[in-house]
């Protein structure tokens, strides 16, 4: 069942690869403006939850619903227009096109959605100023510090002002220090904008910025509200 | 915390009543746990029969007389060799959670259910802590860092138990 109020939900969500199970009925559901931390072991199913609530990989079995409508029944255009336009994206490492410039590589998904170069850039630099990085925006990604890049894609993932944010592993590749004010401002900013924020991640500094958490555990999901 | 080698450390900037002296130690450590009064006066009693602090001067008030401290050379020496020796480590070797885990396989309850529980009361805590920080100034931050990384340190143990449950049912004989 769907809870009621949520705004992207995963019910029953079974995945495979070949003979590994990754996920196996596996519930998941986040309200507007929340920051849910998924938690769990490696090779738990976290990363796999976060790529069939996003759309990004169909499931085997299970309903993923996004506000109302199932991923299922929408075509692959719509799906891709949902991630272009309302999910934003962070990864570990390797998001950014090193080909492009900071400012550039902030304002593509605003480009991808058809939007004037001037415009987008514009908008991209008000983030990029939001994520403290706007003196670098005619930096290469390789010409940059990894937080620095980090906090790019952060800014990139926000430039849509998107009402889900999916963070895989955000700080896994920096330092405690670095780490921490990628979490404070992509939390502060996703709570000016009301953003939900599905937050992957095995480190409990990291989930601490969370509201609640849910623990994946072989293939199955856990809610732990309430627990105690 | 050695109340009276910081309450030294404290005066060696300059003499300083106990009131002052409360203030600036519940300034700069006393974030959770202020000083009461009584504990600084029986400190500075003690300091005083120990020769690390003298009494500079005595000011006549309403209520009791108010002492004015300073350190004494002996006080100064005291406190550069505390500053100088390395706090001993905790060994947490008598761990309360691995003897609930233990107990509750034993006893054929949910060891998975309480390590759980207990992930939850912990992150509960971290995200007190992590809010405190948001708003805090660099010396809140430091000191709730300080608890946040041993609370990590906590829960990391946690997923490796978790992990192990089934391996640790059988070395306990559960």
């Amino acid at each position: 069942m769907i809870p009621a109020g949520s705004l992207l939900s995963g019910v029953g969500l079974r995945k495979s690869y070949g003979q590994t199970r990754a996920l196996d009925g596996a519930d998941f559901s986040i309200h507007p403006g929340e920051v849910v931390a998924v938690m769990g072991p490696s090779g738990s199913g976290k990363s796999t939850l976060l790529h069939c609530l996003a759309g990004i990989v169909p499931v085997d079995e299970g309903r993923v619903t996004y506000d109302g409508r199932s991923l299922s029944d929408m075509s692959d255009a719509e799906r891709s227009a949902l991630r272009r336009g309302e999910f934003g994206f962070i990864f570990q490492f390797g998001q950014l096109v090193p080909e492009l410039t900071c400012l550039e590589n902030a304002a593509l998904p605003l480009r991808l959605t058809g939007l004037r170069r001037k415009e987008a850039e514009a908008q991209a630099l008000h983030w990029l100023e939001r994520l403290e990085v706007a003196d670098v925006r005619h930096h290469r990604p390789g010409q940059i510090s990894g937080g620095q890049g980090q906090r790019v894609a952060v800014a990139r993932a926000l430039v849509t002002s998107p009402r889900v944010v999916f963070a895989d592993e955000p700080t896994g590749a920096l330092d405690s220090l670095n780490g921490e004010r990628v979490m404070q401002l992509l939390t502060e900013a996703a709570r000016e904008t009301h953003a939900a924020v599905v937050l992957v991640t095995h480190e409990a500094r990291v989930a601490a910025y969370s509201d609640r958490e849910v623990v994946v555990r072989d293939g199955r999901a856990r809610d732990m509200a309430g627990i105690l | 915390m050695s109340i009276g080698h910081t309450l030294l450390g404290l005066l060696e900037s300059g003499p300083r009543h106990g009131y002052d002296l409360k203030r600036a130690f519940d300034e700069h450590f006393g974030q959770d746990r202020p000083l009461h009064y009584g504990q600084v006066y029986s400190t500075m009693s003690r300091l005083l029969k120990n020769g690390l602090v003298e009494v500079e001067g005595i000011e006549p008030g309403d209520g009791p007389d108010r002492k004015r401290y300073a350190i004494t050379d002996a006080g100064v020496t005291d406190v550069g060799r505390w500053l100088g020796r390395p706090e001993k480590p905790e060994p947490y070797l008598q761990s309360t959670l691995y003897t609930k885990v233990v107990l509750a396989l034993l006893t054929g309850r949910s060891a998975e259910g309480l390590l759980d529980a207990q992930r939850s009361e912990h992150l509960r805590m971290m995200r007190g802590l992590t809010e405190r920080k948001r708003g805090g100034d660099l010396a809140d931050q430091l000191i709730c860092d300080h608890a946040l990384f041993h609370l990590e340190a906590d829960l990391r143990w946690l997923e490796l138990t978790a992990a192990r449950l089934d391996q640790l049912a059988k070395a306990v004989g559960a």
